[in-house]
């Protein structure tokens, strides 16, 4: 038996959220939903793990503090001293309140820029890049569920008779 | 269903009231001889009456806020701050009061500009006066006072009324209302913060002030609204409110905590990086008499909530949120105390039991306030156009 990929496909999300609960409920794994926009309360009906994206986020935000600080030293102190507010004192420690503005905006513009290239390179969704969805219509108005059979120990026939209870308004296989 | 306050909810107010008025007394008792009392006891009814005066403020500007915007979320929670809100009258009743009192004796050295023997002395304040004056004062303070309640009431009313009748035409009148009071609301956070708090420091000025104490406001106001819910909660009401709501309250609270901490922030650097004689002597008089407790104050409201409420799992656990809500309270009165008696009391301001006493006896009048009106209508109104997205309301 070879292995199948299963796209079923909604006309709404609360009927694939629904049709999801009950067919984990009886075992069956689903890989992936795709969808125009977020679905609510669908992650953990389907076992998506938390993302580790603020993870991410936090040491972009390190680097780029890490980076103004590094910077503002050698430009404002080392490179060229400059007299701050009148307070020529030289030293980055005792003039750190004038740097606390450009530290804060240069750590949330790369966590932010940074959080965003991860975000579509880890979706390979940079743009040019091929499309992931299976059908266009999934951007538009339509809901589809992912199912492997490879995943799934449930027989095909059992999968197909469990996927008919759901609502469904098409499905596609496709053999991998 | 209705709410009904506990036997052992009123039998620990009690004990809360109890317990500050015998602090109270025994802090009257033992500090009457001193030199500054008078002007300390009027400091401390300023700081206690404003602190919670400002929670009502503040409950009424979010109720504001959210009618002009026609937040659907927060339907669920909206009488916790209607009964927030309405803590205003009696928070003006006191705070008229107090204000009263230190306008009767002249200022009693917490408004100094009230003193007509200052006044005739003091140059800078002779330049202010068309503004700074006993009449044009109370003349202010009555409209803001009277802005306040008629808005106020007029949400109450409307609200009870969509309990009955439904419809969308009062909610629409909610949302002019409630556009009409932010209008009202951007102009008097500030005039009245100037008027209230500012003109302590008579010399000094801050046009951020305004922000900085309308973002501290805020904060408090949030915790207290987190507080009340999860109260709720535990006894069994608030079936319709799910984490999701928690969740969204505890981010207002870690949002203005931000807000808070960033205007305390811009305003302390401006005046630091500026460096002009009359405007640093404000920082001058902290930092000499207060350094420990102004900045430990600013880390207490900025460093923690940012460290523990930053994660998502913080923001939906019952514990950590009263926690670090009742860090923020501790923290936001400090900066009210440190905003009153550092410009009255100066070196001779410290907190002893007449002053935790006092801010016990107001936390469990705001407290029994806030209880008595909950009871007053059904927890969940009935017909809020909102309410069914907020039943369902998931993040």
């Amino acid at each position: 038996m070879s292995d199948k990929v299963i796209y079923v496909m909604y006309d709404d999300d609360g009927v694939l959220k629904d049709g999801a609960k009950k067919l984990v409920s009886k075992g069956v794994k689903i890989a992936d939903t795709f969808s125009p926009f977020p679905i609510h309360g669908i992650d953990p009906i389907i076992g998506v793990k938390n993302t580790r994206l603020g993870i991410m986020a936090f040491l972009f935000g390190l680097t780029g503090l890490t980076l103004a600080t590094i910077g503002m030293r050698f430009f404002m102190i080392e490179d060229w001293p400059m007299n701050i507010g009148g307070k020529p004192s030289f030293s980055y420690l005792e003039n750190i309140l004038s740097f606390v503005p450009i530290s804060f905006e240069f750590t949330v513009m790369c966590a932010a820029h940074g959080m965003a290239i991860t975000y579509l390179l880890k979706n390979k969704t940079l743009p040019g890049m091929p499309a992931q969805n299976p059908d266009p219509r999934t951007t538009d108005d339509k809901f589809v569920m992912e199912i492997r059979t490879a995943e799934n120990s449930i027989e095909e026939k059992e999968l197909d008779k469990l996927i008919k209870d759901t609502g469904f308004i098409e499905i596609d296989k496709k053999t991998i | 269903m209705e709410f009904q306050i506990t036997q052992k909810a009123k039998r620990n107010i009690y004990l809360l009231l109890g317990i500050g008025l015998v602090l109270t007394l025994i802090g009257v008792v033992t500090g009457m001889d001193s030199h500054h009392f008078a002007t300390r006891l009027l400091t401390n009814g300023l700081i206690d009456t404003f602190f919670f005066f400002a929670m009502g403020l503040g409950a009424l500007f979010f109720l504001a806020l959210a009618y002009a915007t026609e937040t659907g979320w927060y339907a669920s929670v909206k009488r916790i701050i209607e009964a927030v809100a309405g803590y205003l009258p009696y928070g003006m009743g006191l705070m008229g009061l107090v204000l009263l009192i230190i306008t009767l004796m002249d200022g009693a050295h917490v408004y100094q500009w009230m003193d007509p023997e200052v006044v005739a002395h003091d140059d800078i304040i002779q330049g202010k006066t068309a503004y700074l004056n006993p009449v044009f004062f109370w003349i202010r303070t009555l409209i803001y006072f009277a802005v306040y309640f008629i808005f106020l009431r007029g949400f109450k009313k409307r609200s009870l009324e969509e309990d009955k009748i439904g419809g969308t035409e009062l909610h629409f009148m909610n949302y002019k209302k409630g556009a009409l009071f932010l209008v009202f609301f951007a102009v008097f956070s500030s005039t009245s913060s100037w008027d209230w708090l500012m003109s302590i420091d008579v010399h000094w000025f801050s046009t951020l002030f305004g922000w900085y104490t309308f973002a501290g406001m805020w904060c408090t106001t949030m915790v207290v609204l987190i507080m009340v819910t999860l109260y709720l909660k535990k006894l069994g009401y608030l079936e319709k409110v799910n984490d999701s709501h928690i969740h969204d309250l505890g981010k207002w609270a870690f949002a203005t905590s931000f807000l808070w901490s960033y205007l305390w922030f811009s305003q302390f650097m401006l005046i630091w990086y500026a460096n002009i004689g009359e405007e640093v002597s404000y920082f001058q008089m902290r930092i000499d008499n207060y350094k420990l407790l102004y900045f430990g104050m600013f880390i207490i409201n900025f460093a923690f909530p940012m460290l523990i409420l930053m994660s998502r799992d913080a923001k939906r656990h019952a514990g950590i949120l009263t926690f670090i809500g009742l860090i923020i309270l501790g923290g936001h009165w400090l900066d009210v105390y440190i905003m009153v008696t550092a410009g009255s009391l100066g070196p001779a301001a410290h907190i002893g039991l007449l002053e935790i006493g006092m801010a016990l006896t107001a936390l469990g009048i705001f407290i029994l306030v806030i209880l008595r009106n909950l009871t007053k209508a059904p927890l969940t109104p009935v017909n809020h156009p909102f309410l069914d997205e907020s039943i369902h309301h998931e993040i």
